[in-house]
């Protein structure tokens, strides 16, 4: 009897590692993420809303174009080791591969250029990586869409010129720039040294090693110099860290302003009240109010399948930006689609979506994300495609929006990103695509 | 009853001081190259190349350097992954500064560079020991890591301080493949784990020994404690550097020193004390373990979800990995404190005798 069982378990490893057979008109898109360890919040909030998302089409629209979307979780641990393990992993899975991959990490996303490039497999680094991957031609099959950090940057400093009362008053004023000592927290660090130049502020660098649970000594330094701003560029546990620090060091909170991935609920409500007032730069709005949202909480969470185990983080900052990387996602495969058929795609057909996806406020209607993002428009060229940001601030109990779209300062920023990924391309020996040429 | 030396006698000095002196160890030796050297790369797909063995071989390489150090020279060090950061920094540097090298002589001269790091943080070790040497090491990580994200130079000034690794070239063959870059890294392991073997058989073998057992004692016969010990860091944080190499140009290609951070160190200590203080073979034992076990728990875990519908979530996974390392920890230090190869050495014991008992 113990036999038998034993000779079905293992018959039913081997066909599950043989890899299922089942799997005909699927689109495959592995869930390469987080949910334990210091960053877990941003990992399982954003993998929660790409999930949920899926889920949802392939409940209410049977997929995309007839083609079920299928996902497979891989914990990476923010770890660029484990990372290139899971991507390895997934990349060959039936029926065509990974299709496209969300990285989640800036680390991790740098790992995987060349290997993705070389595999034809897509990375959608929406909001990190490698900022100048926005350069299409030198980095085909890297997409840091909507908003890198670099335009996110400018947009930070266009915010605080706003409120100090125009650009030029900029002059003279000391900014600094806490970041987290990362391939992630330093990538700012040319582009803010080059606006300081150009409007005369003076900025200050001042790292924290990770995971950023010790900042006495940085906190020290800051009251200090007695700063105009601070910008946080924290991640996962660094956030509310530096929040606390700040209310103990006597620190203004509204004049610290945090980056997308310091301005989630995660990162405030641990600090308490210690983060009333503080302000942080989004591409994505929080909230259930959104058509989109309505339906992710009608199809899926109402049913009981919702991938969150914490119900009330349902329309956080972390799951409504998982949305709009399922958005984007789905929206590229719809795209692709079109061109190649209604069939499970690779890896190379759905990076022709992604460069080709526009999605209009037309389109963001139809969708319901009007407000939930922005339009975004990519090509060969701008392999970012959006580039504006919002700014919202904390009352203690919720974010509230306080800007419209800001634009960044593309006149900064692309000249920056095309020198810098000239470089990488003479680096590397590779030929720029030319742009003219692709349909 | 197959296991067994009778009959194999020893006639000249050279056959009783060979590696392998039983002929059958002989023949699985070469057999075990011969699999990882055509069959594996043969039958293995990318997955397995890529993401599995090439790691572990580097790994391996890696806890083979720690065990040098710590295994047989008995000085604790958590620096390792600083000295493997040291060897994939320098070895981008050469390959970037002085690209006419070639790929072996940069390998060389980083490990060698890995190595003078080594020897300066291995000075405090000719005061002090134990607890006291592993914080002295422990401050090496920290400041070398320091180093390579301050300094510009070490990483071309690239923005965001990590280094992408440049294409493996020797002699106009490109390393690309996964099968490519996993022969390259077994070519190399394979080499310095030979040499790692007869080091552990020669003078200086022995001096490290001596210096474990009893560093008086062995100052006394005449031993040099101060070339020894440095000796010992130097050649272990070589190793370490050329694993810290492979891991950058055959495995992740790109790297932050983020990477090389104390988890890392801590991950090496723990193959060599599962695998086995003080043995070439558990160095790799201990490797194949710590790099196998997540990824067996969590394919397993799939396969147990598949079957019977029900998910682990991945937080459970991930803290029972933790807790399974833990409890072997605490099993090896107080059941086998010689780890998995003294494991493999009682059963090649036990079947040199089999059947019979006695």
């Amino acid at each position: 009897m113990k036999r038998k069982n034993l000779a079905i378990t293992l018959a039913a490893l081997a066909a599950f590692v043989a890899g299922g057979a089942q799997a005909q008109n699927e689109q495959f898109i592995p869930a390469n993420g987080y949910w334990v360890g210091p960053y877990a919040p941003g990992g399982s909030g954003f993998f929660g809303g790409i999930i949920d998302y899926f889920q949802m089409l392939n409940t209410r629209d049977g997929g995309i174009g007839g083609v079920k979307l299928t996902w497979e979780k891989c914990e990476t641990e923010y770890n660029n080791a484990r990372g290139v393990e899971c991507y390895e992993r997934s990349k060959k899975h039936p029926p065509t591969g990974a299709s496209v991959i969300h990285p989640l990490s800036t680390g991790i996303t740098y790992s995987l250029i060349e290997k993705a490039t070389a595999d034809k497999i897509p990375v959608i680094s929406m909001g990190y990586g490698r900022t100048d991957a926005a350069d299409g031609r030198v980095f085909p099959y890297i997409f840091p869409l909507i908003t890198t950090y670099w335009s996110q940057n400018t947009a930070v400093i266009k915010f605080i010129g706003r409120k100090e009362g125009g650009m030029d008053k900029l002059k003279g004023k000391k900014i600094v720039n806490l970041y987290h000592d990362s391939a992630y927290g330093k990538e700012t660090l040319p582009v803010l040294d080059v606006q300081a130049k150009k409007y005369g502020f003076e900025v200050t660098h001042i790292a924290v090693p990770h995971p950023g649970n010790e900042q006495q000594a940085q906190w020290l330094e800051i009251r200090r110099i007695k700063p105009d701003w601070v910008i946080l560029r924290g991640w996962g546990v660094m956030n509310p860290t530096a929040l606390k620090a700040a209310a103990r060091a006597g620190y203004p909170r509204d004049k610290m302003v945090g980056e997308w991935w310091s301005g989630a609920e995660e990162d405030v409500i641990p600090a308490g009240d210690a983060a009333k007032g503080y302000i942080a730069a989004a591409f994505n709005l929080p909230g259930t109010s959104f058509p989109a949202m309505q339906d992710v909480v009608k199809y899926v969470y109402n049913k009981g399948k919702g991938d969150l185990d914490d119900k009330t983080r349902i329309g956080s900052i972390y799951h409504t930006r998982g949305v709009v990387a399922g958005i984007i996602t789905a929206e590229a495969i719809r795209d692709a689609q079109a061109k190649y058929g209604k069939k499970p795609l690779t890896g190379e057909q759905v990076r022709w979506g992604i460069e080709h996806l526009n999605i209009d406020d037309k389109r963001l209607k139809e969708l319901g994300a009007v407000g939930l993002m922005q339009a975004l428009k990519v090509s060969c060229m701008d392999h970012e495609g959006g580039g504006a940001v919002k700014f919202l601030q904390w009352d203690g109990k919720k974010w509230n929006v306080i800007t419209d779209w800001i634009s960044s300062d593309q006149s900064i920023v692309r000249p920056m990103i095309e020198q810098s990924a000239a470089q990488y391309a003479k680096e590397k020996g590779i030929t720029p695509r030319d742009c003219s040429k692709e349909s | 009853m197959l296991y067994r030396e009778a009959g194999q006698f020893k006639t000249t000095y050279a056959e009783d001081q060979q590696i392998f002196p039983i002929r059958q160890d002989r023949i699985a030796m070469a057999l075990l190259l011969v699999v990882a050297f055509v069959v594996v790369p043969m039958i293995a797909n990318q997955y397995w190349l890529a993401a599995i063995l090439t790691p572990f071989l580097i790994l391996a390489l890696a806890a083979l350097g720690l065990n040098i150090l710590t295994g047989y020279a008995g000085q604790l060090s958590l620096g390792t992954a600083a000295f493997m950061a040291v060897g994939a920094f320098m070895t981008y540097n050469f390959v970037l500064r002085m690209p006419w090298l070639g790929i072996i002589p940069s390998l060389v001269l980083a490990g060698l560079c890995a190595a003078g790091v080594g020897i300066a943080f291995g000075l405090p070790s000719l005061r002090i020991k134990g607890f006291y040497l592993a914080v002295a090491t422990l401050a090496c990580q920290f400041f070398v890591l320091w180093v390579l994200q301050r300094v510009g130079w070490f990483s071309n000034h690239s923005t965001s301080g990590v280094i992408t690794a440049q294409k493996i070239v020797i002699l106009g063959y490109e390393f690309v493949s996964p099968a490519s870059k996993y022969l390259f890294t077994l070519a190399v392991v394979a080499v310095m784990a030979l040499a790692a073997k007869n080091l552990m058989r020669s003078q200086t073998g022995r001096a490290f020994m001596a210096v474990r057992d009893m560093d008086v004692a062995a100052s006394v016969i005449g031993i040099r404690m101060m070339g020894t010990k440095l000796l010992a860091f130097g050649i272990s944080s070589f190793y370490c550097g050329v694993a810290g190499a492979l891991y950058a140009f055959c495995y992740l290609g790109t790297v932050e020193p983020e990477a090389f951070s104390l988890d890392l160190s801590f991950r090496v200590l723990f193959m060599i004390i599962i695998g086995g203080v003080g043995s070439i073979l558990g160095s790799f034992l201990g490797a194949a373990f710590i790099t196998l076990l997540p990824i067996i728990l969590s394919v397993l875990s799939g396969a147990f979800s598949h079957v019977t519908g029900i998910e682990i979530s991945y937080a459970v996974l991930s803290n029972f990995e933790l807790i399974v390392f833990g409890g072997l920890i605490i099993f090896f230090l107080i059941v086998e404190p010689q780890g998995l190869a003294r494991l493999w050495q009682i059963t090649k014991e036990k079947l040199r005798l089999w059947p019979f008992p006695h």
